[in-house]
């Protein structure tokens, strides 16, 4: 054995890991600079605590080729318009009760968490809520007591967490909000609850087609 | 020093006496994992079990919280164990480091009764502080965050107060700016906020810079401890390694966290820059492989602990595996759009855990259970051919790939149904989860966590004896010329 091939000496690896690292950790310092104007809230992508005023759904952007949050017409939750600040009380509260509860140990949120029960990133707009007259008064009812309302035939029930009212308006808050943050397309071929103005399920063949389409912003 | 295989701490230095501790309580929280997992994975298949009581929410907050624990105790135990000899000086404040073992079980305990008997709180900031932070893996309440982070800078302490008094080794200087860098992130988890997507952005700072950069790095320090402690591989050839390890790691798992920023509101660029960092990440695991084999080779599996390198090869393989080839699987965006959140990524996230880490911390558990007896014969011809730690071994290994094959299944089949099919809206996740490939895959995760247990079980068992009675010296492994 003679000297050691200068590709296995010790002292360019440890300089090599040493750079490799400080130059990554760099480029991920800038990178994360340029991300934070998009998830800032009211930023590229996560839209301010006021969207929740607006009417939010879920479609499939042919420029795009994914899937998009489309926001619409004015549609106060609990029929009440707040402020940015107000807002953002609300959601806050929403996000804190979420966490206390430890909802992500059962399901996902943006698709991290739990897999025991469905993804609530669009929960706000899915279809299992019948129709958008009834879906606030539902949502609530169902997470201050939701043992006996299942949505499968295995038996798999939500148990009651204690939300008080509050609690569960304030949860129906952060989950309207959070179904118009713009995740890139997931989850993808997501058939979103009909928010149409004509009157849902029971509509009247004569519903006028126009309607359909919601007008995108007032 | 006593007879040999009376198994007694006057056999090990300060470090090592402390390091027992660690292992001990490192030991019972892996059952505890064990315990919940079980409890949880029986809760998919009956719903009602335990409902109302022990939900699967608290079941499984035990079970990934137990986990990070044991995991972190193992390795600071394995720090504590090769720190004097590694640096040839005693560990300068031991009795710090001592005090700081009881604070922390302390708290450990605490926070787990918390979780089983209060689980949930108001929605108000107090809950957050005092009951549970709801975040997955780091829900530790703050007042136990800010107990680990000091607890964590008394560790860090040690080590590098150890090594200035002492000497400096590769691995020594290594592993003291990998502690700074683990230690620093967990800070990133310790804030609330609002918003989700901000949330999740600093969220995984700390789990995806934990387990594919720091923690690979710890990982790899202590290996690299064992190799040369087991099998006397020349210790230049060792750090060589060590330094190419970490550039490769941290040179793709640093930029490779974009892979968990496909989904959360981040931009666009993330797909690139996930998918193709996060794409080399099998590289160093590879090389870890090639690393372990050649060694074995070199020294012709001659080695002073044969549990002990039964472990540390698997741990390569398994990293390789886990990590590298479950991991691989899902990475780039194209793919994750349909498994991102499905039992995909349970399946990998269970053997790259236990095929990267738990593997490492049980081949630092036989070295331990090797010097605590006295420094004991460890190689061929153990009483019984040894079967005890080669059906542990068997066993868990069995249970964990059947549980890893299973939920691959599992999601598998929800990406088709639940995604693909359905569009994943509620009922199409239920569509998935009624669906009876998806029952089966539920029922064989759970005959193979059985197994797990039996292994589990046996490994205990096996550590508590090995080495009793034993009246030969450990092999002499000469240093190699390799
Ligand atoms: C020992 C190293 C690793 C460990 C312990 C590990 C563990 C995990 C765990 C537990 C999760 C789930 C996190 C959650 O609960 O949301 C996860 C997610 C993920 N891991 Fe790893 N991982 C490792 C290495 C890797 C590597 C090397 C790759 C890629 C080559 C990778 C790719 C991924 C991806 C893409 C996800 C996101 C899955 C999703 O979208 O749901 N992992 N990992
Ligand atoms: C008897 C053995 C085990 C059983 C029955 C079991 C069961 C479970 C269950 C039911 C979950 C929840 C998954 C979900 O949300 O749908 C889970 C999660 C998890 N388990 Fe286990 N487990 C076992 C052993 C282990 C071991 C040995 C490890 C690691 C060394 C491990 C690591 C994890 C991780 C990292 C998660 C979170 C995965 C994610 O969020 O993607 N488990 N386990
Ligand atoms: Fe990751």
């Amino acid at each position: 054995m003679s000297q050691t091939a200068w590709w296995a000496s010790e002292s360019l690896w440890r300089k090599s890991a040493i750079w490799v690292t400080g130059v990554s950790f760099i480029l991920l310092i800038y990178l994360t600079f340029d991300t934070l104007p998009y998830i800032k809230a009211g930023g590229i992508n996560v839209p301010g605590f006021s969207v929740i005023n607006k009417r939010i759904d879920y479609q499939y952007n042919e420029v795009k080729h994914r899937y998009l949050p489309v926001i619409g017409q004015d549609e106060p939750l609990f029929g009440k318009m707040l402020t940015e600040v107000e807002a953002e009380a609300l959601v806050s509260k929403g996000k804190l009760t979420t966490q206390a509860k430890n909802c992500m140990a059962c399901h996902t949120l943006l698709g991290n968490g739990a897999y025991f029960a469905p993804d609530l990133t669009k929960s706000w707009i899915d279809p299992a809520w019948g129709s958008k007259e009834t879906r606030e008064a539902d949502m609530v009812a169902f997470l201050m007591d939701p043992t006996d309302k299942l949505h499968n035939s295995i038996g798999r029930r939500m148990p009651n967490l204690g939300i008080t009212l509050d609690e569960a308006k304030a949860t129906v808050a952060f989950l309207k909000w959070m179904s118009a943050i713009n995740t890139n397309g997931f989850p993808h071929n997501f058939k979103s609850l009909d928010q149409s103005d004509a009157p849902a399920a029971a509509a009247p063949v004569t519903a006028p087609a126009a309607a359909v389409v919601a007008p995108v912003s007032q | 020093m006593t007879a040999l295989g009376i198994f007694s701490s006057a056999n090990l230095n300060g470090g090592q006496k402390l390091a027992m501790k660690y292992f001990a309580v490192s030991l019972a929280l892996f059952g505890a994992q064990i315990l919940f997992g079980l409890l949880a994975g029986l809760q998919f298949l009956m719903p009602d079990f335990l409902f109302g009581v022990v939900d699967f929410s608290v079941n499984r907050t035990l079970h990934v919280n137990a986990l990070v624990i044991w995991l972190l105790y193992g390795f600071m135990g394995g720090v504590y164990f090769i720190l004097e000899d590694e640096a040839k000086h005693p560990i300068v404040g031991l009795g710090l480091g001592n005090l700081i073992f009881w604070v922390l079980t302390s708290a450990v305990v605490i926070v787990i009764l918390v979780y089983l008997l209060v689980q949930v709180g108001p929605g108000e900031m107090s809950s957050i502080w005092l009951i549970n932070e709801g975040r997955e893996y780091i829900e530790a309440p703050r007042w136990a965050d800010i107990g680990i982070t000091i607890s964590m800078l008394v560790f860090f302490f040690n080590v590098f107060a150890t090594f200035s008094k002492g000497r400096y080794t590769g691995i020594g200087g290594v592993l003291v700016l990998d502690l700074l860098a683990l230690a620093g992130l967990y800070v990133f988890g310790m804030f609330y906020t609002p918003n989700i997507s901000m949330d999740q952005f600093w969220w995984w700072w700390v789990i995806h810079l934990w387990v594919e950069a720091t923690w690979e790095v710890l990982v790899g320090c202590i290996m690299a401890y064992m190799l040369i402690d087991t099998m006397g591989v020349r210790r230049k050839i060792v750090e060589t390694w060590l330094y190419i390890e970490v550039a490769l790691m941290f040179g793709s798992g640093i930029l490779g966290l974009g892979h968990h920023y496909f989904w959360i509101g981040t931009p666009e660029y993330w797909f690139t820059i996930g998918g193709f960092f996060s794409a080399l990440e099998p590289i160093p695991l590879v090389a870890m492989v090639v690393h372990a084999i050649f060694d074995a080779g070199v020294h012709k599996m001659k080695n002073k602990n044969h549990p002990a390198l039964g472990w540390t090869i698997a741990q390569a393989a398994g990293n390789f595996f886990g990590a590298g080839v479950f991991g691989f699987m899902h990475t780039l965006p194209q793919i994750n759009l349909y498994t991102h959140g499905t039992q995909w990524t349970a399946s990998h996230g269970h053997l790259a855990f236990f095929g990267a880490y738990s593997t490492a911390v049980i081949g630092f558990f036989y070295l331990a259970a090797q010097k605590a007896r006295g420094n004991v014969w460890m190689s061929g011809n153990l009483p019984g051919n040894g079967w005890k730690w080669k059906w542990a071994m068997a066993l868990l290994w069995i249970g964990m790939i059947g549980m890893t094959m299973a939920l691959l299944i599992a999601g598998y089949e929800q990406s088709q149904i639940e995604r693909a099919i359905e569009g994943s809206t509620w009922m199409g996740y239920f569509a998935a989860q009624e669906h009876p490939w998806f029952i089966q895959a539920m029922v064989w995760r759970q005959l193979s966590g059985y197994g797990f247990l039996l292994g589990y079980i046996l490994l205990v068992w096996d550590l508590l004896t090995i080495g009793k009675g034993e009246t030969r010296p450990a092999q002499v492994v000469e240093t190699g010329t390799h």
